[in-house]
């Protein structure tokens, strides 16, 4: 593992697009019935990083949300728990109070979040405080600016000196593929942070539109099966914002497992950015289970 | 530059025997079958009756063979009998010929283009609202899987009417200086790879330009093309402008030497290509054939590599590989070749094999018994041959022709697997260095149907598309089909096109 | 007149460029219409035949891969040196039977029609080509492609007309060819041999051999490397046999027996279509 040689970045890896969305078409047409349905939505729930990062988020909001993620439905105790609650670097401490106990993670955004246009002291402090607070992951953003110049270098180094910041903390590194247009430079993007030293990559901060989406998932998921192959390291998938329907999820684990296979399909490796995905998926698994469709007002929105 | 260097670096170390540097992890495994597999999901076939018997279809109604022999039809899945059909014999024929013949006086070739336009637009009409029915049947019948036939080749059978029947009345506008006219009787035989597709090749643009049409369909796949002959019923065309005779070769025989067939249209075989071709010698007839194929796919070492992967399992386990223009000889650059054939056998282990009704199914049935063992030969062969055979690991129905997704690597392009059409889901894999070294072993074969290209480089397409003696040249893509794209092949993979503007031409005279 | 001994021509072929004798070393006597033996020409066989495909095949992938344009400017180039020659086809029509007026307008004919398709070169896949409109999100055309080897059989009439008539859209696409020339008078084609020779085209893009026909056509009809065959011969003799050894290789086989090459019908470019395949090139649209 001591001899990983860092690829050329400013070599671009073809990526032909409308293969890409051929490939994510097929893909959908997967159809997931019955048990491997539970099973599958199970699995989602499981996976679920249940955010919120708004400007207006309270003490009292984060803890509604950390109940929701402990429980996330009280009537079936036996249900997962979500992977970890996602607030900001001030709000770390609040969740990691309200989540003790559990397996549930904190995980935190932080260098200058969603835009990342920051002095570096400035993200590292921002990264050590978060962690400080008592952040089990942190989901870093990086200077879309920088790299759209092609400044991969500034792109490398920052994340690897805020993976250092991180400590023991799982780094997950958000590319805001929205904002970098094409596949070939999602790609490049993930290279570079798994290079770098992420335990994750991510799509999207959810404040910019397009956020995840299955094209763009698939490529990362081939970046990470490439890497996997070049220097034996398993790095994580995070589809992050606009997720928010069970069906969705569900396509969203067949990339996973068509693309990388059973290693990848669990919290460790895979987790999915989201608010609203946690109720679709608790509607699904009961009518399911009961074979009744549910409404949405017996489910609270925390 | 540097990159380029290295790469002929570890070329010329192969060459002196010593092993190319591969990626450090290539022993690792990625698991795609351990935790969350799929469901069942078939596909319900409760609402499709199929009859016991089938009559052919000639002057408008079903008729009772004259010699009242039958066939059974096999669901190769199941290996059950799904119905018996009329085996046609020369008076089925010829009472179909004549059909065909007065509809084509009396009634078709009078009709203002207009309006027959309006019958085809009908039928296409008629085709989506019997889509999944007709679909489903498709996949009992020649055991392709339902996303197959539901997806393309229903949807294709019905884009392929729309985009004849616009024809009709704008012939005038297709033959610069010339005035078309219609041939009359036309006597077509299609196989059984795309039963309900091919039908509509032969059969749209024949009614286009304002033939009548003597059908055959496949001896293990006729039963869509009786589901069409109640939809050119219930559409109100004419008694005889289409009549379907069912049966096998004999039968096929018969349409091509009745004399008062004025164009034979086939697909199929080379072999029966050759045959059809030489029994019309001296004689007046035109005819379309769609033969065999053994395309080249050439990956070069610039190619969006992932995508060329799932490129490469269209172009060869569509369909059970059941397809004349499939890519069935890989042509990989060397210096990508570990790298793209690991990636490959990756991909092959998410192929599920198995029942065609169920909606995850990539690779259905073989079709039929006889081409099964077929594929099993030729699989035995390239061992022989010395060839390096992998398949994917997964399992596979107890009853029914299933073949495993199959590759077959160190071959020679003077082996039979390398020379000859399988038309199975097998593979053969070779290198190359230069484009020429691609090009030439693309060309060094007597088919030309299809070929594939696989690079980053614009100028690299057209310069080696150029040179693919191939009908279809699909670049950066592998087994597209539309009803305006022409397909047909040069060399022994047949004459004609079928297809756009060009597919045409066969059925007019230009005066 | 002179009591000069006047030099005679000896007929050879034209093959790769070149004007071997038959490999047969073999003659036969050209007769003009009165049946006088006007000159003796080379009866080839089936080794000329073979010969002659080899070079037909190699001179192929030059002649195709060039510009249309180009192609266009050696067609131009064979009509200059046939005007240029007017008096000495004059004089072989003649000889062979023809009134005066009749050889003049064959010959100032046969200048035009090679005009005509020097002209559709570099028009011919603008008019039959097409870029078809694919429902996916591919970018998809169509264009024609030329056959490769033709194998024709030469009209019996219209010595000179007819076969420029038949040579003229086989080279325009792209093809190469082997002409069986008019087995009655071959001396036209012989020496239309000797104007290709002098107009820029490579050698090998056509071959003419003359002899006995029928001792030549069920070789170059079965030839396991020719593409196509053209018969323009007016004899519905060879036509099952062409036909059945055509179907040994999928050949591409148009018969045309035409009467007379003079009327205007016989000029057009699906002339040239019936040696064109359809090569249609499918490309994804996308970043």
């Amino acid at each position: 593992m001591s001899t990983v040689s860092i690829p050329d970045f400013n070599q671009t890896i073809p990526i032909d697009s409308v293969g890409v969305e051929e490939r994510v078409a097929r893909l959908n047409k997967r159809s997931i019935k019955t048990e491997s349905k539970l099973q599958g939505l199970k699995l989602a729930l499981s996976m679920i990083d249940h955010t919120t990062l708004e400007g207006s988020d309270s003490e009292g909001k984060v803890i509604q949300l950390c109940k929701k993620a402990r429980l996330p439905y009280a009537p079936m105790p036996d249900l997962p728990t979500v992977a970890a609650v996602c607030v900001y670097p001030n709000m770390v401490a609040t969740a990691k109070k309200a989540l003790e106990g559990t397996d549930v993670n904190v995980a935190s955004v932080a260098t200058a979040f969603p835009s990342g246009m920051a002095q570096l002291h400035i993200k590292l402090d921002d990264t050590r405080y978060a962690v400080a607070e008592g952040a089990d992951e942190i989901d870093m953003v990086i200077s879309r600016g920088e790299f759209l110049k092609g400044n991969y270098s500034f792109i490398f180094d920052e994340i690897a000196a805020v993976k250092e910041a991180c400590g023991n903390a799982h780094l997950k590194v958000i590319l805001e593929s929205g904002e970098l247009e094409t596949y070939e430079n999602v790609r490049k993007a993930s290279d570079i942070a798994m290079y770098a030293g992420a335990d994750f990559i991510k799509t999207s901060t959810g404040k910019i539109q397009p956020a995840a989406t299955q094209p763009v998932t698939l490529v990362m998921l081939e970046a990470i099966r490439d890497f996997y192959r070049e220097t034996g390291i398993k790095v994580g998938m995070k589809p992050a914002g606009g997720i928010r329907k069970a069906k969705e999820a569900l396509q969203y684990l067949v990339l996973v497992k068509e693309t990388l296979g059973a290693d990848w399909l669990n919290k460790d490796l895979f987790r999915f950015g989201a608010s609203s995905l946690t109720n679709d998926l608790l509607m699904q698994i009961i009518k399911q289970e009961t074979g009744i469709y549910q409404s949405n007002i017996y489910f609270s929105n925390d | 530059m540097s990159d380029q260097k290295t790469k002929s670096t570890k070329t010329e170390e192969k060459a002196n025997g010593i092993p190319k540097p591969t990626s450090p992890n290539s022993d690792l495994k990625l698991d795609y079958s351990s935790f969350w597999n799929y469901s069942d999901a078939p596909e319900s076939s409760d609402k499709v009756v199929i009859e016991d018997t089938y009559n052919h279809f000639i002057n408008g109604e079903f008729v009772e063979p004259e010699k009242g022999r039958r066939f059974a039809s096999v669901n190769p899945a199941t290996e059950e009998v799904l119905s018996q059909f009329a085996e046609g014999t020369s008076e089925d024929v010829d009472k179909a010929v004549k059909a065909a013949r007065k509809a084509y006086k009396n009634v078709w070739s009078k009709m203002p283009g207009r309006e027959r336009g309006k019958y085809i637009f009908r039928i296409a009409r008629m085709i989506q609202e019997r889509s999944r029915e007709l679909a489903i049947i498709e996949s009992m019948d020649g055991g392709k899987p339902i996303r197959e036939s539901r997806d393309v080749d229903i949807p294709l059978v019905a884009a392929h009417f729309f985009y004849y029947a616009g024809w009709a009345d704008k012939l005038e506008y297709a033959f610069p200086g010339r005035k078309p006219e219609p041939l009359g009787v036309c006597g077509q035989i299609i196989p059984w790879n795309f039963p309900m597709l091919m039908l509509a090749w032969k059969i749209a643009p024949a009614l286009a330009t304002g033939n009548t049409v003597v059908l055959k369909p496949a001896e293990t796949t006729p039963l869509t093309a009786l589901r069409f002959a109640e939809i050119c019923r219930d559409a109100g065309l004419p008694d005889g402008v289409v009549n379907i005779v069912t049966g096998a070769g004999q039968t096929g025989s018969e349409i091509v030497n009745h004399p008062d067939v004025n164009k034979v249209a086939f697909t199929g075989s080379t072999q029966v290509g050759k045959i059809i071709q030489k029994s019309l010698a001296g004689t007046d007839k035109k005819f379309t054939l769609e033969l065999g194929g053994k395309g080249a796919n050439i990956i070069f070492e610039d190619a969006s590599i992932d995508q060329a992967v799932e490129g490469v399992v269209n172009a060869i386990f569509f369909n059970q590989g059941h397809v004349c223009c499939a890519g069935s000889r890989l042509i990989v650059q060397e210096g990508i070749s570990d790298r793209f054939i690991q990636k490959l056998k990756d991909r092959m282990e998410t192929l599920i094999v198995g029942d065609p009704l169920d909606k995850n199914t990539d690779i259905g049935a073989i079709n039929s018994k006889e081409q099964y063992e077929r594929i099993k030969t030729y699989l035995d062969l390239g061992g022989k041959e010395g060839a390096v055979m992998h398949q994917s690991s997964c399992d596979l129905p107890q009853n029914g022709y299933f073949c495993r997704p199959t590759i077959f690597t160190n071959v020679s392009q003077s082996n039979r697997i390398v020379q000859e059409e399988i038309f199975g889901p097998v593979l053969t894999i070779q290198t190359f260095r230069t484009p020429d070294e691609a090009v030439q072993k693309a060309n060094n074969s007597p088919y030309g149907l299809s070929g594939g290209i696989w690079t980053d480089k614009g100028s690299k397409i057209f310069n080696t598309g150029q040179q693919v003696r191939a009908g279809v040249m699909w670049t950066n893509t592998f087994n597209k089909f539309d009803p305006t794209s022409p397909f047909g092949g040069y060399k022994e993979s047949g004459v004609g096109r079928e297809g756009g503007l060009h597919g045409l031409y066969p059925y007019v005279n230009l005066v | 007149m002179s009591d000069r001994i006047e030099v005679l021509k000896t007929y050879k072929t034209y093959v790769g460029g070149k004007f071997p004798r038959s490999e047969s070393g073999h003659t036969y006597p050209v007769k003009d219409s009165s049946g006088n033996k006007i000159a003796n020409a080379c009866r080839c066989t089936r080794k000329d035949v073979r010969d002659a495909m080899v070079v037909a095949r190699s001179a192929f992938s030059g002649w195709s891969s060039r510009s249309a344009y180009n192609r266009g400017q050696i067609l131009y180039r064979i009509a200059e040196m046939l005007e240029g020659r007017k008096e000495q086809f004059q004089k072989e029509l003649e000889l062979a039977g023809l009134k005066k007026k009749v050889a003049a307008r064959e010959i100032e004919q046969s200048v035009d029609r090679l005009i005509y398709y020097a002209g559709w070169t570099d028009k011919i896949s603008q008019v039959f080509g097409t870029v078809n409109p694919v429902a996916s999100a591919h970018f998809n055309f169509s264009m024609p492609d030329p056959t490769g080897v033709v194998g024709i059989i030469a009209p019996d009439n219209n010595h000179l007309l007819g076969l420029v008539s038949v040579i003229a859209p086989v080279i325009a696409g792209g093809n190469t060819c082997i002409v069986l020339a008019s087995e009655s008078n071959p001396l036209p084609a012989i020496t239309f041999g000797e104007v290709l020779n002098d107009s820029d085209v490579p050698g090998g893009v056509v071959n003419i051999l003359s002899g006995i026909q029928s001792e030549m056509i069920s070789h170059l009809s079965s030839h396991m490397d020719v593409n196509g065959v053209w018969n323009a011969a007016n004899n519905s003799d060879n036509r099952k046999q062409i036909d059945e050894n055509g179907a040994l290789n999928i050949k591409r086989i148009i018969h045309t027996p035409v009467v007379d090459w003079a009327d205007e019908k016989h000029e057009n470019p699906y002339l040239i279509t019936n040696f064109q395949e359809t090569k249609t090139t499918w490309h994804p649209v996308g970043n």
